[in-house]
């Protein structure tokens, strides 16, 4: 912390997949780098909050957040998967993404789904940033000159998450547009993530609202009708099923296993309007990765798709 | 690479000379030389070469597409401790422009920059950090000027500013009465196929070491295609004779026909030339982007004619292929792309008309498939139109109208050597389909969008294409091609050592593994050691065209074939007893029973025996300029593709299910060679279908490196079934054929077609964009 806040001008480098691409190409030629490696204790993960949050270390791989937290954090660990190769994500880490603040960055969808939060710390002490607040700009974030990311805390899922990234090749590519959709079952809220399609990550807030309302109406209705897919466990947490305190972290991935393809209980109809305002939600640019017409579009399938998959996870969970 | 399906098969041809002690030898899947270096690091790649004391060489290249350039002051520059020079224009000895087949590429730019990242300057340094802060620091005073970047009205031959007024070269075959065979026809269709700009896209980045030498002359370690071609560049621009000139093959990172133009060459020879210093040099990779010539962008209008029964009776072209700012070999890229525009079919009434013209786009010149590549796209595109119109399954049309031995081609030329269109269709039609999908229980990486993770079956619908290509093997239309080898056997610890000495340069195809297997195959020899590659020995000619392995072959061949009469000849007067009842086989001279007479160690002692070879394929002759008619080429070669693709109509992307092959290899030389060139042919032709493109606008890239212009990877990759035919060829050594190109050609139209036939889409462009494949209309947004 002392080195940070005496060479402010210093790139902080960790797993070097992104800085190291900027100086190769001649675009960035750092005066200093400081060497985050040997930083101890912050390669780890740990639950707290009564386990209900993850702490993730600043230093802890892609490849270790796929094979340790993919239970409490999925649609995290599925943003992790699609980066780019098995070196890469031997090498980069979240807080590297978080620092680099690019809009295209594969787990700030993820993040803002889950609301997570960014621990960051100077001389000046440590503070929480909430990620609603981190990032401002393109390739700009809240963080301080002085200020170094220690770890990223994420709410441990309560209920079904997913992820999904469009790109012009199956693996190994820049988003051209990524989504994130959490539905936190305890809480009865639902969170969302945009990546690639505005200057900074985005949250699709009248989605999420109209998500809320449609899931809390269909928990009255199902309620009343007593043996409906909820359990009294929810109910008294005012929740829509059952809360995570008792489940087992450290499951197999759900992604990537066969699916049924039911149509959900809240239909189609919302699904579709559910995509339209997550694509309302973007302000997508052209650019050499794709336009901003089809970036609205891919989205508005992604939202609909995330959204049918997480709710056959809810009612296969209930 | 997967490889499933039915096995290759290889027919046992014993060569002239097999014994039985032969291993590794002619038509075995021997080892590369290269190969454990290449996969334990320790191969020396040309930006690998060091020498001590060397300096770094650092061009400086233009920001604008088309600016005149009022002054170039390089003394901050020169100021900047650790740089030993900075050069510019003012500094080249001979000529001021190179360039393969026309003198007209400045060596440092002069009056004006035609193309951004045309070379202005190049600085040595002691470090590549300095030499890079003095590019910054030289000062070119440029007056920009609008650039010229569309083909359509530089092929008018109008536009000022640029060579010729833009057109590079004009095109005609005339085969047939076309008026006539319209008017006669049943059904015609037309239709207008874009191609995009396709780069290379090799590994190893363009890099060089120069190293002065004390007699004025220079020595330039460099990856290349064409040793002989480049040091007569070179020496003309250095104003040196050639044999002050020398030239050696570096470890080369694939080429692609990116490497036949110059590109650190004169620069880094010039620089140590001046600094009396070694110089290194080696492009980043966003700078070989700009550093190499990429595959010529094409627009095709086709226009086909068909009786009712589906036989083609009039084949109408007109292709235009961007060059850009300098001719590289554009003038023989469209000539190659007019010959095959019309297809592997047979067609009677033909008329091509191609231009390949000059505007302020990057620079264009060969890649693999030659023009053939952009004609094949484009006639493939059509076919499956006509099919479409007469209501026929493709593949039948294909094969209804498939070119045999004995049918002219629109240059008149008739074909010759096998032809076997029908078998490898045959093939395609048999093969078994890939099993449908199932999306629900397939792991995500099988699905289009991969581990995106974008579908679990939804908007996914499958497609299947087909397409033929076919193209000329070896330099055509008159050249006086030559390849010479040098074969020297000596004894070794009593043991016969075969040395093969020839510069056709080894970009990763595996010619060095067909040196060694030719002598292993006609001296019986074990043991075999390869010269490096060089100019001190004559000329090879370029590794392209798909001809090293034929030209290579017939002169390692024709000089063991030299060796082995004079070993002979000595056992002859050793033994006292005529040559001609002699058999050489290996370490043993044996007569024609087989029995052992002496022993090759005995007859040779210290000496060594050595013979080169000039090797030159039959004459052939240019077409006529008015009607493009002439018996241009020395073979032909055969591929066709059937592509099998999954796509999400509703994202628009794109998993490639299978991609088969068959193709016609004369004899497979070495059978693991050419399984790797089918598949990567395929899969550059894959890339080119779905995902690589240079994004040009106004004459500027805006996806110069690897994170914006993608390759395909093992993900976009599929299980690639293969039928290799072996026909062999009557003209070449052993009967080969050219194997590198023709796996391109067919490639890129067979997934289209199958992106066609799963999506019911016209797809007039490639590559395809996610946004090109959506079909359903979004309610949300109304896409189209």
């Amino acid at each position: 912390m002392l080195l940070r806040s005496q060479y402010p001008d210093a790139s902080p480098i960790c797993g070097g997949t992104d800085l190291m691409v900027d100086v190769n190409f001649g675009r960035a030629r750092p005066p200093t780098l400081l060497d985050l490696t040997s930083v101890e204790d912050i390669d780890s993960w740990e639950l707290i909050d009564d386990g209900r949050t993850v702490r993730i270390g600043a230093g802890m791989s892609y490849t270790r957040i796929i094979d340790e937290v993919s239970g409490p954090c999925p649609a995290l660990a599925q943003a992790a998967r699609t980066i780019g190769s098995p070196q890469i994500r031997n090498r980069g880490t979240v807080a590297g993404n978080l620092a680099t603040a690019s809009p295209a960055g594969d787990s700030h969808p993820a993040l803002l789904a889950c609301w997570a939060q960014v621990e960051v710390e100077s001389v000046r002490g440590p503070r929480l940033i909430d990620i609603d607040d981190f990032f401002v700009g393109p390739k700009r974030s809240a963080l301080e000159p002085d200020e170094l990311i220690r770890a990223v805390r994420v709410p441990a899922a309560t209920g079904p998450q997913q992820f999904a990234k469009v790109g012009p090749r199956n693996a190994m590519v820049i988003a051209t547009v990524s989504f994130a959709l959490n539905l936190d079952a305890a809480a009865g809220r639902v969170g969302t993530g945009i990546g690639s399609a505005g200057p900074t990550p985005l949250r699709a807030r009248a989605a999420e609202q109209m998500l809320e309302d449609v899931l809390a109406d269909r928990q009255t209705s199902a309620t009343q009708e007593a043996g409906g897919w909820q359990t009294s466990a929810t109910q008294k947490a005012g929740g829509w099923r059952r809360g995570t305190a008792d489940r087992q972290w450290g499951e197999a991935p759900s992604v990537g296993r066969p699916r049924r393809q039911d149509p959900p209980a809240v239909g189609d109809r919302v699904a579709r309007e559910f995509g339209a305002l997550v694509a309302e939600a973007a302000s997508p640019i052209d650019d050499v990765r794709g336009s901003a017409q089809y970036r609205r579009h891919a989205l508005s399938v992604l939202a609909r798709r995330c959204l049918n998959w997480a709710l056959a996870d809810l009612e296969a969970d209930a | 690479m997967t490889v499933t399906g039915p096995t290759m098969t290889v027919t046992e041809t014993p060569t002239r000379t097999a014994t039985p002690s032969v291993v590794d030898g002619v038509g075995a899947s021997a080892a590369r030389p290269d190969g454990l270096p290449k996969v334990d690091g320790s191969f020396i790649y040309s930006s690998d070469e060091y020498h001590d004391g060397s300096l770094w060489g650092v061009t400086l290249r233009s920001p604008h597409p088309r600016a005149r350039i009022l002054g170039i002051d390089t003394s901050q520059a020169e100021g900047l401790d650790g740089v030993r020079c900075v050069l510019t224009h003012r500094d080249v000895p001979g000529s001021r422009t190179y360039g393969m087949k026309v003198y007209d590429q400045p060596v440092l730019a002069f009056d004006e920059v035609r193309y951004q990242g045309e070379p202005v300057a190049v600085v040595a340094a002691t470090h590549p950090e300095i030499a890079r802060r003095a590019c910054d620091l030289i000062v070119v005073d440029y007056e920009e000027l609008v650039p010229d970047t569309d083909p359509e009205m530089s092929l008018t031959g109008q536009v000022e500013g640029l060579f010729g007024g833009g057109l590079a070269r004009h095109i005609k075959i005339r085969h047939g009465d076309v008026g006539a065979a319209r008017a006669a026809a049943d059904v015609v269709i037309e239709g207008r196929y874009e191609l995009g700009t396709q780069d290379p896209a090799f590994l190893g980045p363009e890099s060089g070491l120069a190293v002065p030498l004390g007699d004025g002359g220079v020595e330039l370690y460099v990856s290349c295609q064409n040793l002989h071609l480049d040091q007569q560049q070179v020496a003309d621009c250095l104003d040196l004779p050639l044999d002050k000139v020398r030239l050696v093959l570096s470890g080369v990172g694939g080429a692609f026909g990116g490497k036949e133009d110059l590109n650190v060459h004169i620069h880094a020879c010039m620089l140590a030339l001046r600094t009396a210093r070694p110089v290194r040099m080696v492009y980043s990779r966003e700078e070989s982007f700009f550093g190499h010539v990429h595959r010529h962008p094409a627009i095709a209008d086709i226009e086909l004619g068909a009786s009712r029964d589906g036989r083609l009776v009039f084949s109408k072209v007109r292709l235009v292929l961007d060059g850009g700012a300098y001719t590289s070999t554009s003038q023989v890229v469209i000539a190659n792309g007019c010959y095959f525009a019309a297809g592997a079919y047979d067609v009677a009434n033909v008329e091509i008309d191609g231009f390949a013209t000059y505007t302020n786009n990057p620079p264009c010149g060969a890649m693999r498939g030659f023009g053939a590549v952009q004609s094949c796209y484009a006639i493939e595109s059509a076919m499956d139109r006509l099919a479409a119109a007469l209501d026929m399954h493709p593949l039948e049309l294909r094969m209804r109208n498939a070119i045999s031995e004995g049918d002219l081609l629109p240059t008149g030329q008739p074909v010759d050597g096998p032809a076997p269109v029908q078998e490898i269709l045959a093939y395609l039609r048999d093969l078994p389909l890939p099993p449908d999908a199932d999306h629900e229980a397939a792991d995500m990486r099988a699905r289009p969008g991969g581990v995106g993770n974008v579908t679990r079956g939804e908007g996914i619908r499958r497609g299947v294409g087909y397409a033929l290509g076919m193209k000329a093997i070896g330099f055509s239309g008159g050249m006086d091609d030559t390849c010479t080898a040098r074969v020297t056997v000596w004894i070794r610890d009593g043991e016969p050592v075969a040395e093969v000495y020839c510069a056709g340069p080894e970009l990763g195809q595996g010619v060095v593994t067909l040196e060694a297997q030719i002598a292993r195959s006609e001296l019986g020899v074990r043991t075999v050691e390869l010269r490096d590659k060089d100019t001190d020995i004559e000329e090879s000619g370029a590794s392209s065209a798909s001809r090293q392995s034929w030209m290579t072959a017939g002169a390692v061949a024709g000089a063991c074939g030299l060796v082995r009469d004079e070993i002979l000849a000595r056992a002859a007067a050793y033994l006292g007893r005529p040559a001609a009842g002699l058999v050489l086989d290996g370490r043993e001279i044996r007569d024609q029973d087989g029995q052992r007479l002496v022993s090759v160690a005995d007859v040779l002692g210290p000496e060594s025996v050595s013979h080169p070879f000039t090797y030159r394929h039959r004459p052939t002759e240019p077409v006529d300029p008015e009607r493009g008619q002439g018996n241009a080429h020395i073979a032909f070669a055969y591929a066709a593709h059937r592509a099998v693709v999954d796509v999400d109509i509703e994202l628009g992307l794109v998993r490639v299910v299978e991609m088969a092959t068959a193709q016609d290899v004369g004899k497979a030389m070495n059978p693991a060679g050419v399984e790797g060139q089918i598949e990567g042919g395929t899969v550059q032709g894959l890339g080119l279908a779905v995902m690589e493109e240079l994004q040009i606008t106004g004459g500027r890239i805006r996806n110069p490196s690897f994170t914006d212009y993608l390759i395909p990877t093992m993900l976009d990759v599929p299980p690639m079934p293969m039928k290799i035919f072996e026909f062999p060829h009557p003209d070449s050594p052993y009967g080969l054929n050219g194997v590198g190109e023709p796996p391109n050609l067919s490639s890129t139209p067979a997934v289209l077609n199958a992106l066609r036939n799963a999506t019911g889409l016209e797809l007039p462009r490639a590559p395809v964009r996610p946004s090109d494949l959506v079909v359903e209309p979004s309610v949300q947004t109304g896409i189209a």
